[in-house]
């Protein structure tokens, strides 16, 4: 735990180095922690990863299961994002019900997978306005030391890459699995990239000490056509519009980085 | 699938009758509710939404109690008739997060380190929902804020522009957000010059990203305008009240 005096000098030690264009850490300014990424690591997952981000360290699993569809789209599979900030990867995590950084670490993933439309989920249907494959994400944070953004958004698309549907038929209404798998169908393959605001400085893949003194996070998403399909803003600090604009050109180059080392892992 | 609605006319008007760049007719009122200490309402198209703030007052729970400034906590939440089907008054993770991003939006613009250990509670009721509430609502709060004489550096306030029917638009609709290509809510407090929430769905190229935001912050001055004028209206009504 951080006092507020402890976390004053920190600010103080990270905005000054800042000014000259270095981080506590070495980095440079848009330069990315080490990369980690492992994937199919659960064998009883239909898809799985790892990604490793310096030392953050987030899980994803995915399972499939077969489930009604929304009434506004029948004939569609279903997509949820789920978040589980595990009490062994901080002190500061509790068990319990989630939170809202929990949330909004689920609903910022969710929305780079839904509005990219990276599954094609129209063709998960089964029985049309009745059974449709649901495909839940269950993002595991395992460690935390800043960015679980970036690190469960590549992790997510790292397990997608790798999931599987078992093969089925249907039997009087039933789904009944049989062996054998074929792959998820997929049309693109989003990624997402974070800042954090440091007195006005914006930084790339802030770790847990520069998070705790930010300003504001700022995360936006890319689709594999260098689009922008998700952005979010956190924390209560602002940006100028020319920050932002500023930061989506180096989003985007960066995007395209990352999305190499995940299709090809 | 369902038959997809033209959103843009070949003239440029959209399913509502409004130009690409127009804002929906908004009507703001400052101090509706008696008990609280400050509150404000919002009429933006067919959105209705209410806000209370009280305080600055003792916290709840108390540990959340900060000993250098003011913690705000804020609860956006829809009322279960204010949608097309029942919402459960639960609150939703898309009400969990919205409160977070709107929170988060006004904290910027107060000076909170002039009420250390205690807690602003703002609560904003969407009463009835037609797109965009979440910026209507950061655009209510900031005026009930102004109303509970809680010091304030900016009013905040919010308005979304996006991409529907291959052109780019102001104030999204219901239907323009569901079925357009994008939505950008975008809160400034146009003093500061501070974006202070951002977010985006859809898909947008960086070029359309810049102009939507620009778009945005001219919605935004322009409901500046109106904020300032409710906020000004109240005080000419009581002024009055006690000349007569």
């Amino acid at each position: 735990m951080t006092s507020i005096m402890g976390s004053r000098i920190r600010q103080k030690q990270i905005a000054q180095l800042l000014k000259a264009g270095k981080r506590l850490d070495g980095r440079g300014l848009i330069e990315y922690r080490p990369i980690k990424i492992e994937t199919g690591i659960i064998e009883k997952a239909e898809g799985s990863a790892q990604v490793c981000l310096g030392k953050t360290q987030v899980m994803v699993g995915v399972k499939i299961e077969t489930g009604g569809p929304f009434s506004d789209r029948p004939n569609d599979g279903v997509l949820t994002v789920n978040s589980e900030f595990v009490p062994l990867a901080s002190p500061e995590f509790e068990a319990g019900p989630p939170g809202e950084e929990s949330i909004e670490l689920a609903r910022i993933v969710d929305r780079g997978l839904r509005e990219s439309k990276a599954i094609e989920l129209e063709k998960l249907c089964i029985v049309p306005e009745k059974k449709v494959f649901v495909i839940f994400f269950d993002v595991y944070v395992l460690n935390h030391d800043g960015n679980l953004v970036d690190a469960s958004g590549l992790a997510a698309l790292a397990a997608l890459l790798n999931t599987k549907i078992f093969k089925y038929e249907i039997e009087d209404g039933e789904v009944v699995r049989k062996p054998g798998f074929t792959s998820l169908p997929i049309r693109n393959y989003p990624v997402a990239v974070t800042f954090a605001s440091i007195d006005g400085k914006l930084v790339l893949d802030p770790w847990l000490d520069e998070e705790q003194v930010m300003n504001s996070r700022l995360t936006m998403t890319f689709d594999k056509d260098g689009k922008i399909c998700a952005v979010q803003k956190g924390r209560q600090g602002t940006l100028t519009p020319q920050q932002i604009i500023e930061a989506a050109n180096i989003a985007r180059e960066k995007a395209e980085e990352l999305r190499k080392q995940v299709v090809k892992s | 699938m369902k038959e997809q609605t033209k959103l843009v006319d070949d003239n440029g008007i959209r399913t509502d009758g409004r130009k690409l760049n127009e804002l929906r007719p908004t009507k703001m009122e400052v101090g509706v509710l008696s008990n609280a200490d400050g509150s404000a309402y919002i009429e933006q198209g067919k959105n209705k939404i209410l806000a209370a703030v009280y305080g600055p007052r003792e916290a709840h729970p108390r540990h959340l109690a900060l000993p250098e400034r003011a913690i705000l906590q804020c609860r956006y939440h829809m009322a279960p008739f204010s949608v097309d089907e029942r919402k459960s008054p639960a609150p939703s993770r898309r009400e969990v997060e919205l409160s977070k991003v709107i929170r988060e939006s006004l904290e910027p613009a107060i000076f909170l380190d002039q009420f250390p250990r205690t807690s602003i509670d703002l609560f904003i009721e969407v009463l009835q929902a037609d797109g965009g509430t979440r910026c209507a609502g950061v655009t209510v709060a900031s005026l009930a804020l102004a109303d509970a004489g809680i010091p304030m550096k900016d009013l905040v306030v919010a308005c979304a522009a996006g991409k529907a029917g291959g052109h780019l638009i102001l104030d999204l609709n219901d239907i323009e957000d569901k079925e357009g290509e994008a939505d950008v809510p975008v809160a400034y407090a146009p003093n500061l010059n501070a974006v202070t929430l951002l977010q985006m769905d859809g898909i947008l190229i960086i070029e359309e990203f810049r102009q939507t935001i620009d778009l945005a912050l001219e919605g935004c001055k322009d409901l500046y305008k109106l904020q300032k004028e409710a906020l000004k209206a109240k005080y000419v009504a009581i002024t009055e009240e006690v000349e007569e």
